[in-house]
């Protein structure tokens, strides 16, 4: 039975969830906002950044969005704040605050 | 119309195999299963079914190959014996909780240590909490025949979880016997095509296969789990009774040998229930008034039928080819008791621990236990609990 998962959420009853949690549907963990659970918050420095794009590769999360060769600000729906990005720039463009 | 012919377990596995065709079988050789992929890759070689075998490097492969091939919509099956089934641990519990109907033969051989390659059901009894459904088979006959119905019970919607079929190493596997088969077309019309409803391999109705789950739903979906555990109660019986009406044999949870007016009852499970039917026929001979429960089905555990079938006798000998290594019994000697107390039936219950690691378990013995069930009913014998059955021991047990 395809069921519309976006109709389960953690109040529903054993009976209306999916065989074994089977998904139908793709790309659903765009729904899933592991923001949530950020302690720390990178913060972008635009002026300080030089479009280098040494951080978006290692962010784990895929949080850093690069369109036409430039990146743009962080997803803060998905980053989990581990501050690798900041590591990673080396124009101290990136601060982590708490 | 069946055909009469002498196989051994392995072979006739092999054939139910091969009759069933299934889409993948990746496997790793061990003793005493080491046959079935074999025979199964010479019928492959010779044109005479066209199964994807994959030759694996481990059992932990060959099961993970089997989950991956189900969830992308195949019929999938493996074989193992022994720390085959221990390698697979971890998937075992993947392969059922994904809801996959995988069929397993189990060949079954004691664990290490010390190690050793004959029969004894340490290997399916580790196995026996990871949700798969268990049934074992006294001969090469019921080998064959639990082969062929595992796949309707795996298959069926309220199911949909994977089958284990069991049969005793060497003493089933290797041991040649008289065995009829069933022709081809009646086999695969019994099985059934597989047509999943939802798989992987799917062209535009995309799933996600065992998700990672938070607590708010984890414990709703081990109970659903448990739930299609309860529901395949139904689909065994069903599929037993189509067997039954087609081939012409067969139980459902357990065969009652001789029960129907017995004193005592000896609770067994695989080969060695042939031999305590043959010490029932000799002491009813003598006049004693003894049968044989050869359970079947382990799990789903049925608990409430085998209390009924308990409830008139005098003393049950509950055996166990396991030990659990908890200072009170095997498996069936946990398992059995709290079915009766359970279901209100305090039947006299002993258990004795025998034939591990292929120990000999003679119609002597057999009739031994039956006569010492007799004792303690008549003569209020004191009988420790979970004796090891023709156990050397200065204690003279």
């Amino acid at each position: 039975m395809r069921t519309d998962i976006s109709n389960i959420n953690e109040q529903s009853p054993c009976e209306d969830l999916t065989e074994g949690l089977m998904i139908f549907a793709g790309g659903t963990s765009k729904q899933f906002k592991t923001g949530e659970w950020r302690v720390a918050t990178p913060v972008f420095d635009k002026d300080k950044c030089k479009q280098c794009l040494l951080c978006a590769p290692v962010c784990p999360d895929g949080c850093i969005p690069v369109h036409d060769g430039r990146r743009e600000d962080f997803d803060m729906d998905h980053c989990k704040g581990c501050g690798i990005c900041e590591k990673a720039c080396p124009f101290g463009a990136i601060t982590m605050t708490s | 119309m069946s055909k009469k012919d002498r196989m051994s377990g392995n072979e006739a596995v092999a054939y139910a195999i091969r009759q069933v065709n299934p889409d993948v079988m990746p496997a790793f050789p061990i003793t005493p299963s080491t046959e079935i992929p074999q025979l199964v890759s010479t019928y492959i070689a010779n044109g005479e079914m066209d199964t994807e075998f994959i030759p694996v490097e481990s059992e932990h492969s060959s099961m993970s190959a089997a989950v991956g091939a189900e969830a992308a919509g195949a019929r999938s099956m493996t074989a193992t014996s022994s720390c085959g089934l221990a390698f697979m641990w971890e998937e075992l519990l993947v392969a059922a909780s994904n809801r996959l109907p995988i069929v397993l033969t189990l060949v079954n051989r004691t664990l290490s240590g010390p190690i050793n390659i004959n029969c004894d059901h340490s290997d399916g009894m580790g196995a026996r909490d990871t949700g798969w459904i268990q049934i074992y088979a006294e001969n090469n006959q019921e080998a064959y025949d639990n082969y062929i119905q595992a796949f309707p019970i795996a298959e069926d919607k309220r199911v949909h979880l994977p089958v284990m079929v069991c049969q005793d190493g060497f003493i089933t596997s290797h041991a040649v016997q008289n065995i009829l088969l069933e022709d081809d077309k009646d086999v695969k019309e019994f099985v059934g095509e597989y047509h999943p409803e939802e798989f992987l391999l799917n062209p535009g109705k995309p799933v996600a296969v065992g998700p990672y789950a938070v607590s708010n739903y984890s414990m709703e979906a081990k109970y659903n789990q448990e739930a299609a555990m309860i529901r395949s109660r139904e689909v065994i019986k069903e599929v037993a009774a189509r067997f039954r009406e087609k081939f012409g044999r067969g139980f459902d949870f357990f065969e009652e040998y001789r029960c129907e007016d017995a004193d005592y009852i000896m609770l067994i499970m695989g080969s060695a229930a042939g031999t305590a039917k043959q010490a029932a026929d000799d002491l009813r001979d003598k006049g004693m008034k003894v049968g044989v429960l050869k359970l079947r089905v382990f799990r789903p555990f049925p608990a409430e039928e085998i209390a009924a079938a308990l409830s008139k006798c005098k003393a049950v000998a509950v055996m166990d080819r396991c030990e659990s290594y908890n200072g009170h019994g095997g498996p069936l000697a946990s398992e059995v008791p709290a079915a009766l107390f359970m279901n209100k039936v305090y039947t006299e219950v002993v258990n004795y621990v025998y034939g591990l690691a292929g120990r000999d378990f003679t119609t002597e013995t057999a009739a031994g236990i039956f006569e010492e069930l007799e004792d303690v009913v008549e003569n209020k014998k004191q009988v420790r609990q979970c004796t090891y059955v023709g156990l050397r021991s200065k204690e003279g047990q």
